[in-house]
């Protein structure tokens, strides 16, 4: 069930102004937008960047409810730090039960931190959701390019990356069906103490780790065969420039991180 | 034990984007002890109507009943049921992961709590049935087989939890000519000693016709045909518009047929197929 949940880091097919960016802007936007949520100090700071994401989010066409749902899967990391941050920021005591106390520094911290934490997971997501993964990583490839003369291997990490994010759904399918076969065979992979679940996993871990090395071995064959050889003068079949889109992105992104500035030295509210 | 399937539905990933219709509204009957072919084009919903049938995923809406109980249920019923109804996956030789061809055929047994000698028996029983020698190979790793004989343990370790019903999904698929003659003796084998109600999934036309007694089609998840092999293949233009061939006897028959032969097209048995053909042009 929970799998499900995970929007952060899933696609949202469409064919948007967002979707058709080129995946360098959307990099170095969403780099953008988070710089600008930790030079924020203000609500109304906040209030703009959050502004900003909305534009974004309306223009791509991602359903707001689909979105928001990848804040599930954080909701506990979202309310440990508020809490934290609730009772733990010395100041002026609003109220107190026994050595928990709360303070009216620590309210308006509380609220700040989750505000920040919830913009950067849609934030991020965002970017996630309106590019394939394998687009991003071409993205990345490309940004990194240029430290290859420093000896990174941009090309060798983003194919790793690639194939990476390519068998997480084979490897689940995998992982599905083992433990189907398994399940018929009466193994039980819900109860038990720990020690009886760990010993329970392994039917389906053999199985999966031999399953992962015959896809990997498969999978340098096929691409040997196809004489591949490294990043090395390789060229693009869908070769991405920038285009009008972009420069426009670029401008907005600036305009956003002046705001965020501005907001700090002018200490709005 | 008999299989009644009642407006059987199934959704994947209901109110999301991807939302898929994997079946729609099936309703059949398996009697007790036969054998049923299912047919469909890849992705026409046939694995996921198996996992229905043998409780391991809950269905949209519908119900199924294994000898009148109800499975997919909490209850215990249900599970004792779901406990009869082996389901044997495609290449299945990928769920093998014990140190030993003998514990990973026990493995069903033992998780259904029988003693561990009660365990080994079954499981020499189970490899004996599917041709594989206990007390030779039964010491080997799993992965120290060939692809043919690891597919065998896989089905013995199915059978080693002595299925009323038995699943076959595939069960010759990536096989050679030879693999593919073992598996289906070992099926007859088991319906001679132990009568099972079997499903055998197969995109083989030619064992369907010569061993179903009842044929399904599955079509973009819904049902299709369901009736005998000689009902189900007549609908020649049908099957063929669900990019479904014709066991190769009734598909010579027909294109002499339809070269104004005079002759029947039902006959799914190649000696029987012969006569035929030598009657037909007897009278010409």
């Amino acid at each position: 069930m929970a799998i499900k949940d995970i929007t952060l880091g899933q696609y949202f097919p469409g064919e948007s102004a967002v979707h058709s960016l080129d995946p360098r802007t959307k990099l170095i936007g969403t780099v953008i937008f988070i710089a600008s949520l930790f030079v924020v100090d203000s609500f109304g700071g906040f209030a703009v960047c959050a502004l900003c994401l909305l534009a974004v989010v309306k223009l791509s066409g991602v359903p707001l409810r689909f979105l928001m749902r990848g804040l599930r899967a954080v909701l506990i990391l979202i309310i440990f730090t508020a809490a934290i941050n609730l009772f733990m920021t010395p100041g002026v005591e609003v109220w107190r039960l026994g050595f928990i106390k709360v303070t009216e520094e620590g309210i308006y911290r509380s609220a700040f931190m989750a505000i920040r934490l919830v913009l950067l997971i849609l934030g991020s997501s965002m970017l996630t959701l309106t590019t394939k993964p394998v687009t991003l990583t071409d993205g990345l490839e490309r940004l990194f390019r240029p430290f290859g003369k420093l000896g990174l291997p941009a090309h060798e990490l983003a194919m790793m990356m690639t194939i990476a994010l390519r068998f997480i759904p084979t490897l689940l399918d995998e992982t599905d069906r083992i433990m189907k076969a398994q399940m018929a065979r009466g193994a039980d992979f819900e109860s038990g103490n720990l020690r009886e679940r760990a010993r329970g996993l392994i039917p389906l871990l053999v199985p999966l780790f031999v399953s992962a090395f015959r896809i990997a071995a498969d999978l340098a064959m096929a691409m040997e065969a196809r004489c591949y050889r490294g990043g090395e003068g390789r060229t693009r079949m869908n070769a991405v420039e920038f285009g009008k889109g972009d420069y426009a992105a670029f401008a907005l992104c600036a305009m956003m991180l002046a705001f965020a500035i501005l907001s700090r030295k002018l200490n709005w509210f | 034990m008999q299989i009644r399937v009642e407006s059987l539905s199934h959704i994947y990933a209901e109110g999301m984007p991807f939302e898929t219709v994997a079946l729609e509204d099936i309703n059949f009957t398996i009697e007790s002890g036969s054998l049923t072919g299912i047919i469909g084009h890849t992705g026409s919903g046939k694995s996921t109507l198996m996992m229905h049938i043998s409780g391991l995923i809950k269905p949209s809406s519908g119900r199924v009943y294994a000898g009148g109980t109800q499975i997919g249920l909490k209850t215990k019923e249900s599970r004792e049921a779901a406990r009869k109804i082996g389901i044997v996956f495609q290449y299945p030789e990928y769920q093998l992961f014990e140190e030993t061809v003998l514990k990973d055929v026990s493995f069903g047994p033992k998780n259904f709590g029988f003693s561990p000698q009660e365990c080994e028996e079954k499981a020499k029983k189970a490899l004996e049935l599917v041709g594989i020698d206990p007390d030779e190979k039964g010491k080997f790793s799993p992965f120290e087989l060939s692809g043919g004989e690891k597919r065998r343990v896989a089905i013995a370790g199915v059978l080693a939890t002595e299925p009323e019903v038995l699943i076959l999904d595939e069960p010759t698929a990536g096989l050679d000519p030879r693999g593919h003659r073992e598996i289906l003796k070992i099926i007859e084998q088991i319906r001679r000693l132990h009568k099972p109600t079997i499903l055998l999934v197969s995109h083989n036309m030619d064992d369907i016709a010569a061993m179903a007694d009842q044929v399904l089609v599955i079509d973009g998840g819904r049902l299709a045909m369901d009736g005998t092999a000689a009902e189900v293949f007549a609908r020649r233009e049908e099957l063929a518009s669900m990019g479904l061939g014709l066991p190769s006897t009734s598909s010579l028959l027909s294109a002499l047929a339809a070269r104004g032969m005079e002759i029947r097209t039902d006959i799914f048995d190649e000696d029987e197929a012969a006569r035929e053909i030598a009657r037909a042009l007897r009278q010409d």
